[in-house]
């Protein structure tokens, strides 16, 4: 009863995930909705793989360019092993295969850990980033394991399920992945508060120090790579679960600074901020590039924005919102929150507009596409459209660094009144139920 | 031996163009410790510029004007970027100039398409130079190796004989006591980045006609130069230089020799079946592996001897 009291919201989330798919169920057919299924099987497989990378980055301190070979490699352990269960040499149960991969990910993470994490900092980046290209080359390259460019497809309805569930069903699979989210992200939290995770913290602050205090600097780094390779690759065994195809792109630079992006922009100092900013980046990636061709330069400004004023990322910016909330005074921040919120609208929608209009002139027009809003053509060689996207974007930005000096100010207020009224305030007792 | 001369003037070519842009990058890194990922992205768009401004007025002013506006994006970029960023840290930093990279590629893919465009070699020196063994020898890669040998010195000459290099040598290895003696260091930066960015601006003028100018150019260029940085060490520019011209005569080399692992065991009577463990890395060629012997370069010399060749202190 005391467990279910403590981690309640973990299971809050879980029945909100498993019942959000159905609001997008199509009762007339009787069937899910396949993209949303598939968008959120996506998430689920990438908020572990940045989890994992969080183990790195956030815990340890190690910025790593190369995470999605740990990843990659574990999908394709996996996507051997289904095709060794397949053929009838050995077996195991469907539910089991992203521990496959998760074992596949743990060898690899110790085999290539070993090299990288001789070097910290900068020199552990720059690795990482050779040995990351060295892979996804090799990918190409080998034929017997990695299957060229063609990849190595699986075919995920084995019959060997421990629970009589065939996965031929999206809705099936995202169940699936929704369990081993939870799983590995219960483990992965749980490993924070272990002696290692402490540790890797310490190394991390201040790794002469820990040193001497009798620490191996370098086994801390790589047990907690190895570690950080084992979750990745049960990320990794799920992909192959979903998409039933694993290919050179899983171990690819890009994939591994999608990772980054995610957890730079949920922010690596809280354990959430990962999930919070692979939502974002997810959606960003399969939602607006449905929409735009420029979603890249979105996801590149957000970051940048996301580095130059909000280096705690997402995670940080809810933080920094508690001392106001604890004195019960978030309502005063209503009010500069609503003026704020037109100029930045105004800014937001003239960037988009300039986005859209500059790339519609040049891609969109080699595609053969055509602006339109509200079924409206936009003629994008004309100058109005130009005019008005600039308009906004000046007007606004002006605007919006007026607002933002109130803001600052208000802000600054209510910090101050926080800070005194918890000095005055006695010490709160602790919880009541310990 | 005809092949040898061949491939030894073309790495050449291939190797003093990754020192021009490695030598700028090389000077950030050591000075500011900034990793500069947005550095490959100036090659780009002095490659994209030199175009533009060769359309309309022609390609000597082109090989002026381009790298100067690459200097002073660069110039922007770190009075009113990095140095708000840089109070957050280097791994922000770093972040920073990824998105900037991220940023930059959209933007000329906006521009100017996502199919190369035609940037050609000047019709001036469009013609061989000479033949050494039957093959010819374009002007333009003389051409390429001129100009950046000119610009070697103009380095040299800049950081060892004016004041200015002085200090910019004294804030490379001791960037606190350049401060404290009084010199305006975070001018000097500004200073090294945007000319960092001009000459990586220049090399793109001359390299973009000599390769393919296209939106992908500074995600191939980008990783090379961090691997000719790494290898030669921070802090020094002669190590750079070596280690450029060794990775340009490595690529070039690699793709000539059409030998495996399996060739060389052959030597030894050891012949390589398809059924000997490991027989596909085995009878990997050389020229397929070429591309990757900088990697394999760079991480096993940060595995064992992390300051690189001529460093002057740990990367």
């Amino acid at each position: 009863m005391n467990m279910l009291r403590r981690h309640w919201p973990w299971l809050l989330v879980l029945v909100i995930l498993l019942a959000f798919p159905f609001l997008f169920y199509d009762w007339t057919k009787g069937r899910h909705s396949g993209f949303v299924l598939t968008l959120m099987s996506e998430i689920g497989v990438m908020a572990i793989f940045a989890l994992s990378y969080n183990m790195l980055m956030g815990q340890a301190g190690l910025l790593s360019f190369g995470h999605a070979v740990l990843f990659g490699l574990g999908a394709y352990c996996a996507a051997h092993v289904v095709n060794m269960v397949k053929a009838g040499t050995i077996w195991l149960p469907t539910e089991l295969i992203p521990l496959a991969g998760g074992l596949g990910g743990l060898f690899f993470g110790y085999v290539f850990g070993w090299l990288v994490t001789k070097q910290r900092a900068t020199a552990f980046a720059m690795i990482t980033m050779g040995l990351g290209e060295l892979v996804s080359a090799a990918a190409l390259m080998f034929m017997a394991f990695f299957g060229g460019e063609g990849g190595i497809t699986i075919d995920r309805v084995m019959d060997t399920s421990l629970v009589g569930v065939r996965y031929t069903s999206p809705w099936q699979v995202y169940c699936l992945v929704l369990a081993w989210a939870f799983i590995a992200a219960a483990l992965m939290r749980l490993q924070t508060q272990t002696a290692l995770g402490k540790m890797a913290n310490a190394t991390r602050d201040n790794f002469e120090r820990a040193q001497f205090v009798g620490y191996d600097p370098r086994m801390v780094r790589l047990m907690q790579f190895t570690l950080s390779g084992f979750f990745a690759g049960i990320g990794g065994g799920l992909y192959v679960l979903i998409y039933e195809i694993v290919t050179f792109d899983t171990v690819s630079a890009a994939k591994s600074a999608n990772a980054l992006l995610a957890v730079y922009i949920g922010g690596a100092g809280g354990f959430f901020g990962p999930i919070l900013g692979t939502i974002v980046v997810v959606l960003l990636q399969s939602g607006v590039s449905l929409l735009s061709n420029a979603w890249l330069l979105y996801v590149g400004v957000l970051f940048i924005v996301m580095v130059m004023y909000a280096p705690g990322g997402l995670i940080g910016l809810i933080f920094m919102h508690l001392p106001i909330w604890r004195a019960g005074r978030m309502r005063e921040l209503l009010l500069p929150y609503a003026r704020a919120f037109p100029p930045a609208l105004l800014v937001l929608l003239g960037f988009v507009f300039m986005v859209e209009l500059a790339s519609f002139t040049t891609i969109g027009a080699a595609q053969g596409k055509r602006f339109t809003i509200g079924g409206q053509l936009i003629d994008t060689t004309a100058p109005m459209p130009w005019v008005i996207a600039i308009a906004a974007l000046v007007l606004g930005a002006l605007w919006l660094r007026h607002e933002a000096r109130g803001f600052r100010q208000r802000w600054d207020e209510l910090m101050e009144g926080s800070k005194r009224a918890q000095a005055t305030a006695a010490p709160k007792p602790q919880e009541a139920v310990a | 031996m005809e092949v040898f001369v061949v491939s030894l003037l073309n790495g050449l070519v291939y190797g003093m163009l990754l020192f021009m842009l490695a030598s700028g990058l090389t000077l950030i890194l050591s000075m500011m410790g900034v990793l500069n990922f947005a550095h490959a992205s100036a090659y780009m768009l002095g490659a994209y510029f030199a175009y533009t401004i060769s359309q309309y007025i022609g390609f000597w002013p082109a090989l002026i004007i381009a790298p100067v506006l690459c200097g002073l994006i660069g110039a922007g970029i770190e009075m009113w970027g990095l140095r708000r960023v840089h109070q957050n840290g280097h791994i922000a930093e770093l972040l920073f100039t990824f998105g900037l990279a991220l940023l930059i590629e959209k933007g000329v893919q906006m521009t100017w398409g996502l199919l190369p465009v035609p940037y050609r070699v000047p019709e001036l020196l469009d013609f061989p130079l000479f033949k050494i063994y039957g093959t010819q020898f374009p002007a333009y890669r003389a051409f390429m190796l001129l100009i950046s040998a000119l610009m070697f010195g103009a380095i040299w000459l800049g950081l060892t004989r004016t004041r200015i290099g002085l200090v910019i040598q004294a804030a490379l290895t001791h960037p606190d006591m350049a401060s404290a003696l009084g010199h305006n260091v975070p001018r000097i930066f500004t200073l090294v980045f945007a000319a960092g960015t001009a000459l990586a601006g220049l090399a793109g003028v001359i390299g973009g006609n000599y390769q393919v100018t296209e939106p992908a150019m500074a995600f191939t260029m980008g990783p090379i130069v961090f691997v000719v940085v790494v290898f030669g060490g921070l802090g020094s520019l002669s190590g750079c230089f070596i280690a450029s011209i060794l990775m340009g005569l490595i690529q070039t080399f690699a793709v000539v020799f059409d030998v495996s692992l399996a060739d060389l065991l052959a030597k030894f009577g050891f012949v390589v079946t398809s059924s000997t463990p490991f027989a596909e890395i085995l009878t990997v060629t050389l020229p397929r592996i070429g591309a990757l012997l900088p990697f394999l370069m760079m991480v096993l010399i940060l595995v064992f001897r992390p300051r690189g060749l001529m460093g002057t202190r740990d990367t």
